[in-house]
């Protein structure tokens, strides 16, 4: 799917689908210009890293957090280090990143050679999406290219500078979208995420220091860097610099990305996305990815998509992943395929989250069979509150989160499937939201 | 027991890592042993094991992790339908019970004749094309509605 609309578009310029993706295309698009001058300038590592931080530009995985930063915590000096890639997209309603190794995979290779440069490591790999067989191909082939015009590998465009960039394949689970996982699951084990600290910049793959960002994140370090970071600052709002991609799913006319500054009204998102499907009536937005808490129509209609906004409404941006529900939607079974996703790919390591994931898809899968029992929805509430903040990684609270929010602004959905047994919303209704059985809708 | 074409891939992939690192390389090895196989049986999870110079248990651990190994016989065609909420509020579940209808199977089951298996799936990262599914891990089919489903299970032999 090519990038389906814009609002002062950045990383999608230039996009053409499986047409433009090659080097060629990439560098008359003004590809490799940031790397380029760097290596011919001789611009010091220290000064990259400057001006990413001064950019504003924070990571597109999920927590935001500022990227120049994170490349500051790498020790200094020589030694072995690595950059990874996180493209194991998987957090349910996202899918921007597939696109960015669709349209554009050498801004990626691009974001991380110049990351490599500034934090001194020689070796990355991308690890990529299991389902995604068709481009990792794609990625491997770019890496050819750009590895035959010099811009991976030894001594890159004459300057002495060494990067080895590889991909590594996933096999299917969720949790290796954690950071810690991710780097077990390079080294050939279970995906099971490290305590932290220590954190990837001291201890990471192989045990040596480690960057690890997401793939829209290294795919905009060249614009950031060609542009400034003040131009770059320019763009979106405080705290919230630059251009994102949004996977806009569900309920919507185009469901499909969308690259719009940070700080855009979420109405204006629905509206390039051609509003709810079939004129209906808008429920629901999970606004950052699955795991953030979903807010109701009259909240996010007033909401403007950045990281405070959102989290001040009581949600999160998280991955930039809209799910768009409307008023045929059944809140309880939208949360039980949830529950169940989190209780399928807990890596089963804490008991908190092992068990208690598994409860809270048994407790949600009986409320929405009909065999709700009184005292469920503070049952429920009771064991996020024991699974949050106790385990290793995040995918324990990632799991509880959905599950607060729901309940926060829907109970009394639950409340009623569990005194009469059934569905606030008719099947008939339900059914009429979906665009599978064209007679019916 | 792989063949000299599998050993070459996987060498390939051994190439990537730094060369004390070779456990590195299990999950691509164990991949590359399924797509000629057709599924994993304990001898190749072994011969894999071997060719990389680490334990057994160690590529069992692996292949167990991950959702994609089938450590069980599967059909000419594997058949994963995501049925996750995003694609779920466009029709994945519809698509998983229309094929389960059509196949005469459920979840995790085989078509007598062997040559369909049906899985359900999680988030494929491509849910704004949603129904989507994919064909023995490797090819990934979108828009997936009644036609199109009935076109691909004829394409399928
Ligand atoms: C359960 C879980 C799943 C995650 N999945 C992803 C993912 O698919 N892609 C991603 O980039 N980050 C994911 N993250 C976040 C990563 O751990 C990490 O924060 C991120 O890759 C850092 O990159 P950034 O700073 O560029 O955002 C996940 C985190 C958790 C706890
Ligand atoms: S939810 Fe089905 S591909 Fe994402």
């Amino acid at each position: 799917m090519a990038i389906l609309g814009t609002i002062n578009p950045l990383l999608t310029v230039g996009w053409n689908g499986d047409a433009g993706w090659r080097l060629q295309e990439y560098v008359q698009r003004g590809g490799y210009k940031a790397l380029r001058r760097i290596i011919e300038e001789k611009i010091p590592a220290a000064q990259v890293i400057d001006e990413v931080k001064k950019s504003g530009l924070r990571g597109r995985g999920g927590a935001g957090f500022p990227t120049g930063l994170k490349w500051s915590f790498m020790p200094k000096g020589e030694g072995e280090k690595y950059i990874v890639c996180n493209t194991d997209e998987g957090e349910p309603g996202t899918f921007k990143d597939r696109d960015i190794l669709r349209n554009n995979p050498h801004a990626v290779i691009e974001g991380m050679v110049i990351a490599g440069y500034a934090v001194g490591a020689a070796r990355g790999y991308n690890y990529i999406h299991g389902e995604i067989w068709d481009l990792y191909k794609r990625f491997e082939e770019a890496l050819d290219e750009a590895r035959a015009a010099g811009f991976v590998g030894k001594n890159i465009l004459g300057s002495g500078f060494d990067f080895e960039l590889n991909a590594h394949h996933g096999y299917g689970a969720y949790v290796c979208g954690e950071e810690s996982a991710l780097l077990e699951s390079i080294e050939g084990k279970k995906g099971q995420p490290r305590f932290k600290p220590p954190f990837p910049a001291a201890v990471g793959l192989y045990n040596k220091p480690t960057t690890i960002n997401n793939t829209e994140t290294f795919s905009a370090v060249p614009f950031v860097l060609n542009m400034g970071a003040d131009a770059y600052l320019a763009i979106g709002k405080q705290n919230n610099a630059g251009t994102k991609l949004f996977s806009v799913s569900g309920h919507v006319n185009r469901p499909g990305n969308y690259e719009i500054p940070l700080g855009t009204p979420f109405a204006a998102l629905l509206e390039l996305a051609g509003g709810v499907r079939g004129g209906r009536k808008l429920k629901a937005v999970i606004p950052g990815g699955s795991s953030a808490p979903v807010l109701p129509a009259e909240i996010i209609m007033d909401c403007t998509l950045d990281y405070d906004a959102i989290s001040k409404a009581g949600s999160m941006l998280g991955s930039g992943a809209v799910i768009v529900m409307d008023e045929t939607t059944c809140m309880v079974r939208a949360l039980e395929r949830l529950s169940y996703f989190y209780h399928e790919e807990s890596c089963g390591q804490c008991t908190p989250c092992r068990e208690g994931t598994r409860w809270l898809y048994e407790i949600v899968h009986r409320i929405e069979h009909g065999k709700g029992r009184p005292g469920d929805v503070d049952l429920l509430r009771g064991l996020t509150t024991n699974i949050m903040g106790r385990t290793i990684c995040a995918l324990g609270d990632a799991a509880s989160m959905p599950v607060q929010g729901f309940l926060k602004h829907y109970r009394d959905e639950f409340e009623y499937h569990i005194e009469h047994g059934k569905c606030l919303v008719p099947p008939e209704v339900q059914r009429a939201g979906s665009t599978f059985f064209k007679a019916t809708v | 027991m792989l063949t000299t074409e599998s050993i070459q891939k996987i060498d390939r992939e051994i190439a990537k890592y730094p060369a004390d690192q070779k456990q590195s390389a299990v999950m691509a090895a164990l991949a590359i042993a399924q797509e000629e196989l057709g599924w994993l049986p304990s001898e190749a999870i072994e011969s894999v094991a071997d060719y990389l110079g680490i334990p057994p248990m160690a590529a069992y651990e692996v292949a167990s992790f991950y959702n994609m190994y089938d450590l069980k016989p599967v059909g000419r065609h594997k058949l994963t339908v995501c049925t996750n909420l995003p694609c779920m509020l466009s029709g994945g579940v519809d698509a998983a019970e229309y094929l389960k209808k059509k196949l005469g199977i459920g979840f995790n089951e085989t078509t007598p004749d062997g040559r369909f298996t049906l899985k359900e799936g999680e988030c494929m990262g491509a849910c704004g094309d949603a129904p989507v599914m994919l064909v023995n891990n490797r090819h990934m089919c979108a828009s997936m509605l009644p036609e199109q489903i009935d076109k691909l299970l004829e394409e399928l032999k």
